[in-house]
């Protein structure tokens, strides 16, 4: 990966430090992921990657450490449009009485009028990011009635409608069949091809090694980080899995 | 005696006639909103704003303004003091409003109590929206308007906020801002409502037009419309029982979206207990061992 020294990279977050009550989630954790790279971030429930995430899009306050997204803070960055979020699957209502379609319509809210009524312009991005996750055929279906690999690409088609620069997806793996995995890493990549970045949180190491230019193991603080093959050593994962551990070859 | 007179003799009455203008249009308002609040499970919230405004309804009426400013005053700061303790504690939300509300709730009794001559508390908790006045129906019928045009002014971005938060706040929307609008305009219905059913029932109209519709479609628009053709119908027929039973207005007009929900509740397809017991019977006598198919499996949910 070649850096600019001038250009700042997606995403720097130095010495976060994140506590609930007594319990503390992070712990002076430092991550960077470059322009057009996708990075990988490894760890057990409960060691934190959904709480980085939240401080990363400013949805807690750290109780130490910096924020930076294109050298911006996350609230400009966010006010740019330049962050998507896709939400671990737990987080979502299922249920809730929205198509498809209008979920992608909800990535372009940012770029709309204070009604949100969509433009010409507005509905062929949600159209054309549909087309490009496969979902056109599907665009009128309640979310919940997709597989679970379908529900993760409307949410990479929201972030694709809204055009956003860093994509952030918590478990995106987690819940989705072999062959819809291989869609979607089909799609990160292409994603990341054309100078997007990824962060994305799994527990599946052999989709790391294989899609991600940067891993992050986490436990609480930062074990190890660099490029996935010197990350993911069986020494490193023991500390990070506790020995609990199966490595799924492809 | 044919329909026609049947359905036109009640309107012979002024009176009859704005109960029904004024119910109709507090109903509309309550359906609508009710959309958004039994989605973001704020249900409660309503019983506790519409509790919370009696003693404002009470001192309106002692000081001699109109009630729908009392009524604001104190549905909004209930909203405000739930909203305080709620993050300068770590009680549970129901906890915390179940503490706010009653305390107003009694607060507004007392206020009653110690004036017994000027203000009939049956007609507040109750509704008398037999006799409701021109000014009145003026105030529903102008705030009942401005709730409606902001709500659906801002319809996309509260359907936003109710699905998917975290999204609205990372491409930059005010959540905060959106859910104190929400909450403006959960206490500018009750206030419309209280008109018409009174304090104890608005709830009712805040919430089952909405949860009726849920049962029967999973497109939002739908669900606005289905709410409203619901409302409209039920309060139609409650106020015609009312006139022809001799029955209380406001219990007639629940009642009606009550059965409304009961009858979706049990036939409504394919979500309604009825259907469901119906294809299991089927799916076992014609395969014994078979598990009735209950459409696509949700994604395997992996923390
Ligand atoms: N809202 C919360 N309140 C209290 N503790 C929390 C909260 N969210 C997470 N935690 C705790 O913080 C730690 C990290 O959680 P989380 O970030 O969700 O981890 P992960 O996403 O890696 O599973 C866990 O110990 C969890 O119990
Ligand atoms: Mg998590």
């Amino acid at each position: 990966m070649s850096t600019l020294s001038a250009a700042p990279p997606a995403l720097r977050a130095t010495n976060l430090t994140v506590s609930y009550n007594d319990v503390r989630a992070l712990d002076g954790v430092g991550v960077i992921v470059e322009t057009g790279s996708i990075c990988g971030l490894v760890g057990v429930n409960g060691s934190g990657k959904s709480t980085l995430f939240k401080a990363l899009m400013g949805l807690l306050v750290p109780a130490a450490g910096t924020v930076e997204l294109y050298g911006r803070t996350s609230r400009e960055a966010r006010q740019r449009g330049l962050v998507a979020y896709v939400p671990q699957a737990e987080d979502v209502d299922w249920d809730f009485p929205v198509s498809v379609a209008d979920v992608v319509a909800m990535g372009r809210y940012g770029l709309m009028g204070p009604s949100r009524r969509a433009s010409a312009a507005d509905r062929a991005a949600v159209d054309a990011a549909l087309e490009r996750v496969g979902l056109a055929g599907l665009r009128r279906r309640q979310i919940g009635e997709l597989s679970g690999g379908q529900r993760k690409r409307a949410f990479v088609a929201r972030s694709i409608a809204q055009d956003a620069r860093l994509l952030l997806l918590d478990e995106p793996f987690a819940g989705v069949d072999r062959s819809s995995e291989a869609t979607l890493t089909t799609l990160l990549q292409e994603l990341r091809d054309e100078g997007r970045s990824v962060l994305m949180s799994t527990h599946d190491l052999a989709g790391v090694s294989q899609l991600c230019d940067s891993a992050v193991l986490l436990h609480n603080r930062v074990l190890a980080r660099g490029r996935p093959s010197d990350v993911l050593t069986p020494s490193n994962l023991a500390l990070a899995f506790g020995g609990a551990l199966e490595i799924r070859e492809p | 005696m044919d329909l026609l007179n049947w359905l036109t003799e009640p309107l012979q009455y002024g009176f009859l006639t704005r109960a029904l203008i004024v119910t109709v249009a507090a109903a509309v308002v309550s359906a609508v909103l009710s959309c958004w609040l039994i989605l973001m499970g704020w249900s409660l919230m309503g019983d506790a704003v519409s509790h919370a405004v009696l003693p404002g309804v009470a001192l309106a009426y002692i000081v001699g303004i109109p009630f729908s400013i009392g009524a604001f005053v104190f549905g909004a700061g209930a909203v405000a003091l739930i909203g305080v303790v709620r993050s300068t504690t770590k009680l549970k939300p129901d906890t915390v409003i179940g503490v706010v509300f009653t305390a107003l709730f009694a607060a507004g009794l007392a206020i009653v109590s110690s004036t017994p001559s000027q203000i009939d508390l049956l007609h507040i908790l109750f509704g008398n929206v037999l006799g409701v006045t021109d000014g009145e129906l003026w105030q529903v019928l102008i705030l009942g308007a401005v709730t409606l045009a902001v709500v659906l002014f801002k319809r996309r971005d509260l359907t936003l906020l109710a699905f998917d938060r975290t999204h609205a706040h990372v491409i930059g929307l005010n959540t905060k801002f959106l859910s104190a609008l929400l909450l403006g305009l959960l206490a500018l219905s009750v206030v419309v409502g209280l008109q018409a059913v009174g304090i104890i029932l608005v709830v009712a109209m805040l919430i089952t037009p909405g949860a009726t519709a849920f049962l029967l479609t999973r497109s939002f628009d739908r669900m606005l419309v289905l709410a409203v053709g619901i409302t409209v119908a039920a309060s139609l027929a409650g106020i015609y029982a009312s006139y022809y039973l001799d029955i209380s207005t406001g219990a007639a007009v629940v009642l009606a979206q009550s059965l409304v929900f009961t009858v979706v509740y049990l036939v409504a397809r394919p979500n309604g207990v009825l259907w469901q017991r119906l294809r299991v019977r089927r799916s076992r006598r014609r395969s014994p061992s078979a598990e009735a198919h209950v459409g696509d499996a949700p994604a395997g949910a992996v923390s």
